[in-house]
């Protein structure tokens, strides 16, 4: 059974949100959403899979808060603590059993919440071997950063290339919070963080919030829809000790993207995959994940990124929603908004920055600083 | 059964073993602060507890008058439609008598709380909240209450704004 994304809702993201609180801006992507998708949550959706950390929203058993703004109350919800592209691949199976038609999948940041967001990630740390260290959890992206550079032999040159790339790329899209025109040379004269990272290599939070519609091929069908196919999804962790896992090469994405690209019977990514939108909460994560998910080979990646071939009239145009680095760092939104702009793409419906004719997407999202966890779907044009 | 057994293997800790460090331990206390915005609807309501009064939302489709207010029905999914005020008074939807504080110790004189429907909104809506100015003897469900509010100067925008509610007295409505 075929299993497509008919509907995309999107609120704008924003370095703060006072004016609304998160149910709020959660209601408006799932109105956006719904009327996207032409569907009435109150009698077209069978199944509401949210996706939240309890920490990041201050307090406890958070899908107990889910159903009212969503249109949900009264029906089948449940809460993925993890990113929206986990979400979205628990969706699909849903509808896969055939005991759901249509299903909702919603992820939001409402960082500017937390007053403590350092903090909060620091929490995700090792209690016994690392806490007690009281480093700043982005040391770890500066570790692996370090790392990836070196066993890659990819110039820290590529990184600037990569931040000017996307921060510019979101200058054309609307929802995003911090489009600019950043030059190389700004890149790399940024304030030194966790070498080699420098501030502009660092994605600022956002606040938004993302909804997706999926149905089933018959469902699509009887809502006269015009679905993008969800043709594979795949997730993965490595170890989640800093003293084990792989530092280079991104293993929970390679492993993910391998579990996806079965699925969708992709067997050669670089020439079968059209756009893809890719997990750059820190600019060398675009590079990381572009060769984990075989688009580059390992170490090309930097080198490609130099010579233009990801912008938007490259080879294969990347982030072209202006990614973490140009929308925002939205925490568990992060793979569902890049599902969602994937799938505009693929629609045409991506305004000033559509792709002409990509036929084949890939979206892929990290769980953020400290974890090695990821999860990647390959989306298809209709019909 | 445990009082038949004497001795128990294993090294018995005390409270003093743990603050003096003989155990191995690790302390970690996370920097956990949040501020959320309680946004259109909550905001609204918190500025007219503080002035004393109670607001809500209707909703033109279902006719419901939902309290708290919000700015979506859950009903009908889509946005309510305009600000009414309802009354504090109301009837005990629920009540508990509970005898332990948050610590789980004895309380000598027990907290009345519950759930008050209130006056003027659709039925089942309403407010959690103390009771106070009746016994655990008198309280039931059913009963007529209205909130006694602090003085104007002390409200801060908070449910506390309301101290308590009392017993509806005779002749009152």
């Amino acid at each position: 059974m075929r299993v497509g994304i008919i509907g995309v809702g999107l609120t704008a993201f924003r370095p703060s949100t006072p004016e609304y609180s998160w149910k709020e801006l959660m209601f408006e992507a799932a109105s956006r959403a719904y009327a996207d998708a032409g569907v009435d949550p109150r009698a077209d959706v069978g199944s509401f899979v949210t996706c939240a950390e309890d920490y990041y929203e201050g307090f406890g058993i958070f899908d107990e808060f889910v159903p009212d703004q969503l249109g949900a109350a009264l029906r089948p919800t449940c809460t993925v603590s993890g990113d929206g592209l986990q979400g979205l691949a628990n969706a699909f199976m849903q509808i896969q059993t055939g005991l759901i038609e249509v299903a909702v999948v919603e992820a939001h940041s409402k960082i500017s919440d937390v007053l403590t967001p350092i903090g909060i990630i620091e929490h995700g740390l090792d209690p016994i071997w690392n806490k007690p260290l009281g480093f700043h959890p982005y040391v770890v992206a500066g570790l692996e950063a370090a790392a990836y550079l070196r066993a890659t032999h990819t110039p820290t040159k590529a990184l600037d290339a990569v931040v000017s790339k996307t921060r510019r790329n979101a200058l054309r899209n609307p929802i995003a919070a911090y489009g600019a025109a950043v030059d190389m040379d700004h890149v790399a004269a940024s304030e030194a963080r966790f070498e080699p990272l420098r501030s502009l290599d660092i994605s600022g939070p956002a606040d938004g919030a993302v909804v997706l519609v999926l149905a089933s091929d018959r469902a699509a069908r009887r809502l006269h829809a015009n679905p993008v196919w969800i043709r594979g999804v795949g997730w993965a962790s490595d170890s989640p000790s800093l003293e084990t896992r792989d530092w280079a090469g991104a293993t929970y994405a390679r492993l993910a993207a391998g579990m996806a690209y079965r699925l969708a019977k992709v067997r050669r990514p670089s020439s079968e995959i059209d756009v893809a939108e890719v997990d750059d909460r820190f600019s060398y994560k675009e590079l990381q994940h572009l060769e984990a998910l075989g688009l580059a080979k390992s170490g090309e990646a930097g080198k490609a990124a130099l010579r233009g071939a990801y912008a938007a009239d490259g080879r294969l145009p990347v982030n072209i929603s202006g990614g973490s680095l140009g929308c925002g760092n939205v925490f568990e939104a992060t793979g569902l908004h890049r599902a969602a702009e994937v799938a505009l793409q693929l629609r045409g419906d991506a305004g000033s920055r559509q792709i002409d004719g990509a036929k084949v997407g890939v979206a892929q999202a990290w769980r953020f600083v400290p974890s090695a966890t990821g999860a990647v779907a390959v989306l298809g044009a209709g019909p | 059964m445990t009082a038949r057994v004497a001795k128990w293997p294993g090294v018995e800790l005390s409270a003093a073993d743990l603050l003096e460090g003989k155990v191995t331990q690790t302390r970690f206390r996370p920097d956990a602060k949040y501020a959320w915005s309680a946004g259109e609807a909550i905001s609204r309501f918190l500025e007219e507890l503080q002035a004393g009064r109670l607001i809500a939302r209707t909703c033109h489709r279902c006719e419901r008058i939902l309290f708290p207010p919000r700015m979506f029905c859950e009903e009908c999914f889509r946005p309510t439609d305009a600000w009414t005020y309802i009354r504090d008074t109301g009837t005990i939807e629920t009540y508990s008598v509970s005898y332990l504080d948050t610590d789980a110790k004895r309380i000598s004189e027990p907290i009345l709380v519950g759930v008050v429907s209130l006056d003027g909104a659709s039925p089942k809506m309403g407010m959690m909240h103390y009771f106070g100015e009746m016994t655990k003897d008198e309280i039931r469900i059913g009963m007529r209450v209205r909130a006694v509010w602090r003085p104007a100067e002390e409200r801060k925008g908070s449910v506390l704004d309301i101290r308590y509610f009392r017993p509806l007295r005779e002749g009152e409505r």
